[in-house]
């Protein structure tokens, strides 16, 4: 028994090299010079050298690259909530002709893959102006994630007690203050989850800019960083700091929200 | 009466921004698409119906014809894959983790990390790590005398798609993990106490008991598996390069559907792109959607 605990930890824990060490090397390679990088591929820094941050940020335009990225990845996200919450409360909590066919509709996007329409989408954004544009970025992965916030927040609206509703309308509440002041505030964990899940796809995808963008000064990091690894093919060192650059954000939300995230990726488990 | 009234018009405004932006961006499009397909086009003008004619076109134009069936089968042979990767070498490290307390919280985050920093950034770390020329794998072989093992790794033909299918499952170990460990952690412990008490080994234990109470979880693993398989295109296209045949490439041994339809829709697609391309994504989405469904039913009847 003691032998079996052995090799159930031992198993973990090289399974936990196997998925860090890469990440490791992207580290330290991306702080040595790029001679030591290319000529000894399994060295280690001798001194912490940032000069490659520097040359990805400032010569590669990766400053663009991140505005751009974080522009388009909050901007939607905050759309989506913004417009899945009234929809998701009133499809949580009110039964009304043509509701459960409404739902339907909107949870059927879970199953849809929206870039196979890429195509539609690309000439719909060309008729109102939005082709290379920022904004455009944002309206159609806005949309892309109203299928799962309606999911997720209409089942936290739908948990929440009747009392409360009720209550409040007999104070005189109307039904927007209800929603706004009372019933959202306790759906911020809902919120959180939404936030968070949303986040992290949405800041690494790459097939929409790459189709939808082409001034490099409107890249975001994925479409940035593709364009880097064509320029800047030999300074390895640099390519490891651009690497590091697009990760760093993510790693951060996720040891911020280990809960939300570990919540998204089980959503419907339940079910 | 008034106030059910009130209560009605107020719940257009609640509904009307989340429908417009979902109707107007999502599925107009993907309908869009679906009409596309049964138009011949010729640039952006629409030149007449044409019934099942770039179907067909499909799989019968080269190089299309050539691309699709191979296409396919790399597509499969990565679903395959890392759903052995993940059912496997995942289930058991979400079985270890939930046996084994100690540092539990730190090696789940480890595990999740290659997940969340997407396929783009997956690949293209790996291709510099598996580089034949400056690349640390290779080096290290050869450190290690093993340098009769370093071979190119993403431009042999023989070792490419596998090279890749296992990176992909290096990104998504964690996913199973997280979804297995919370199925796991779900379960009632009633059922493996009756069972040690009834004196069943630990093999025993989880193969009689924790197992079939595990396939649905599996099931859900498998499902989004698939359709992330059907999906797979930034993974390869950072590896290998949108054409997956670039002078240090495998000529076409890691194309994979997604990178066909992004190909013919924005390359190779022709005057008739559109067409040809809509009809690409009516197929995949029909397939995909449909094994989805079937999948998912046998799933809950089971659970039921």
């Amino acid at each position: 028994m003691k032998g079996a605990r052995f090799f159930g930890y031992l198993l973990l824990w090289a399974y936990a090299l196997v998925a860090l060490v890469p990440l490791v090397v992207m580290v330290l390679d991306s702080l040595r010079p790029n001679t030591d990088v290319l000529a000894h591929p399994l060295g280690l820094p001798k001194a912490l050298d940032f000069s490659s941050y520097v040359t990805a940020w400032t010569q590669a335009s990766f400053s663009t690259y991140v505005r751009n990225s974080v522009f388009v990845t909050v901007g939607a996200v905050a759309l989506d909530v913004l417009v899945s919450l009234p929809a998701a409360y009133v499809l949580g909590r009110q039964r009304f002709r043509g509701s459960g066919l409404l739902i339907a509709y909107f949870l059927a996007g879970l199953m849809l893959p929206v870039r196979l329409g890429i195509l539609p989408i690309f000439y719909l954004l060309g008729s109102i102006g939005l082709v290379d544009s920022r904004l455009g970025l944002v309206l159609v992965y806005a949309a892309s994630g109203v299928p799962f916030s309606i999911f997720i927040l209409s089942a936290f609206f739908r948990g929440l007690p009747d009392e409360l509703e009720e209550a409040a309308r007999i104070d005189g509440a109307g039904e927007f203050r209800i929603f706004a002041r009372v019933m959202t505030p306790l759906v911020k964990p809902a919120i959180a989850t939404v936030v968070v899940f949303r986040f992290v796809p949405l800041w690494n995808d790459f097939f929409f800019p790459l189709v939808l963008l082409r001034t490099t000064d409107r890249y975001t990091l994925p479409v940035g960083l593709t364009q880097f690894f064509g320029e800047f093919q030999t300074n390895w060192s640099a390519l490891f700091a651009g690497l590091v650059i697009a990760t760093v954000p993510l790693v951060v939300l996720f040891l911020a929200a280990t809960k939300q995230i570990v919540e998204g990726l089980t959503a419907g488990m339940g079910r | 009466m008034v106030q059910a009234v009130n209560k009605r018009r107020g719940r257009v405004w609640f509904l009307l921004p989340a429908f417009l932006l979902y109707t107007v961006f999502m599925v107009y499009p993907l309908l869009s698409a679906l009409a596309d397909s049964f138009w011949r086009w010729e640039g952006t003008a629409r030149r007449g119906f044409a019934g099942a004619d770039n179907f067909t076109s499909l799989f019968t134009t080269f190089p299309l014809n050539r691309q699709l069936g191979p296409a396919f089968w790399h597509t499969i042979a990565f679903f395959a894959g890392t759903m052995i990767v993940q059912n496997t070498f995942g289930l058991l490290v979400a079985v270890l983790l939930v046996e084994l307390p100690a540092a539990r919280r730190f090696l789940r985050t480890v595990y999740t990390v290659p997940y969340l920093i997407g396929g783009l950034v997956v690949g293209y770390l790996w291709s510099l790590l598996l580089s034949p020329t400056f690349g640390p794998l290779n080096a290290g072989l050869h450190a290690a005398g093993l340098g009769g093992l370093a071979r190119p790794w993403l431009g042999d033909p023989a070792t490419a798609l596998p090279v890749v299918i296992l990176v992909n499952a290096w990104q998504y170990l964690g996913f199973p993990v997280l979804l297995f460990g919370a199925a796991l952690a779900g379960l009632p412990p009633e059922y493996g106490e009756a069972a040690r008490v009834d004196g069943a080994s630990a093999r025993q234990r989880f193969f009689r008991v924790t197992l079939p109470l595990l396939l649905p979880a599996i099931g859900v693993v498998t499902i989004l598996t698939f359709i992330g398989s059907m999906n797979t295109f930034e993974l390869v296209y950072s590896l290998e390069g949108a054409q997956g045949n670039q002078p240090t490439g495998p000529g076409g041994a890691t194309d994979v559907l997604g990178l066909i339809f992004y190909r013919v829709a924005f390359q190779e697609g022709g005057s008739n792109a559109i067409g040809v391309s809509s009809a690409l994504a009516v197929l995949l989405f029909v397939f995909t959607f449909g094994i989805a469904v079937v999948a998912n039913r046998i799933v809950r009847r089971r659970e039921a």
